[in-house]
């Protein structure tokens, strides 16, 4: 699973505003690959995941309502978006994918197609 | 950079000393990025700020209140330490990593989430009610909304 600096497609109108790049961790285990994203803010109502060809694209919109009338006196983040993509390679089963979005964490298992399991080949020997 | 005669000695041993010594590029990349913003940011605060502190904060003002938003994922927001003491508000907790499979065939791939203990501070203004402070942690936003004694509305002085 690669990052794709380049968008799969034209954003859409009104998401051209520049996003924030969520922080992930990537781990790759014999099943498949569970990823991690820190999406703070982001309901779940908020958050888009889509699988386009072998594209995965994690959108998400932080929902904050500041009272009226609020003076930003120091802003550490200056979007209101995340947006991160990434290329799957073939084995991957995109169709199974499983994602859980907890305080703001999303966590997405992306399993491996069964005919791309490890397979403990058993050695013979005549 | 050799070629320019008008460049101070000190700056050209400096990029020697880089170009021979620097064994790790990432190091050296993060050392560049703190230079640009210390170029940029000529006052930075004290107990420091930017990019890659945990949580990120937010504060804004209205005349009745200071409102903080902590930008932090993952917490179990019964471990969260909010405290305000004189007239300063600090957030604190720590968050851990998950730990991988433990079957060690795990890859990773990726490990950009933070984890660890944090310490955050934020200053306040000298009219805030400590007694009032109501906080809400939803989605991984730490929202603190501090109120403050009472508006800063401007008064008409009456010129006798």
């Amino acid at each position: 699973m690669t990052d794709t600096q380049t968008p799969a497609r034209e954003p859409q109108a009104g998401h051209a505003e520049p996003a924030l790049t969520p922080p992930v961790d990537v781990i790759e285990d014999a099943g498949g690959i569970t990823l991690r994203a820190d999406l703070p803010g982001v309901p779940r109502d908020r958050l888009c995941l889509e699988v386009e060809g072998d594209t995965l694209t994690i959108e998400g919109e932080i929902a904050i309502e500041p009272p009226e009338g609020m003076d930003p006196t120091h802003v550490e983040v200056d979007r209101a978006r995340f947006h991160r993509a990434f290329s799957l390679s073939k084995e991957l089963d995109t169709a199974q994918v499983k994602a859980e979005l907890v305080h703001g964490v999303l966590t997405l298992r992306i399993p491996k197609a069964a005919h791309a399991q490890p397979r403990r080949v058993a050695v013979r020997v005549d | 950079m050799g070629q320019d005669a008008t460049l101070p000695i000190h700056g050209e041993m400096t990029m020697l000393y880089r170009t021979l010594y620097s064994r790790n590029v990432f190091a050296e990349l993060d050392r560049l990025a703190r230079d640009m913003q210390q170029a940029l940011d000529l006052t930075p605060a004290i107990r420091g700020r930017g990019p890659g502190a945990f949580p990120a904060l937010n504060v804004g003002t209205t005349p009745r209140s200071v409102e903080v938003y902590g930008f932090a994922p993952g917490i179990d927001p019964a471990t969260l330490d909010v405290q305000i003491e004189k007239g300063v508000l600090t957030v604190a907790g720590e968050r851990r990593a998950e730990a991988p499979p433990s079957d060690g065939k795990a890859t990773t791939h990726a490990r950009e989430r933070f984890d660890g203990r944090f310490r955050r501070v934020v200053n306040l203004p000298d009219d805030i009610n400590p007694e009032a402070v109501q906080a809400r942690y939803r989605d991984g936003l730490l929202h603190i909304s501090v109120p403050r004694r009472e508006p800063a509305k401007p008064h008409r002085v009456t010129i006798q």
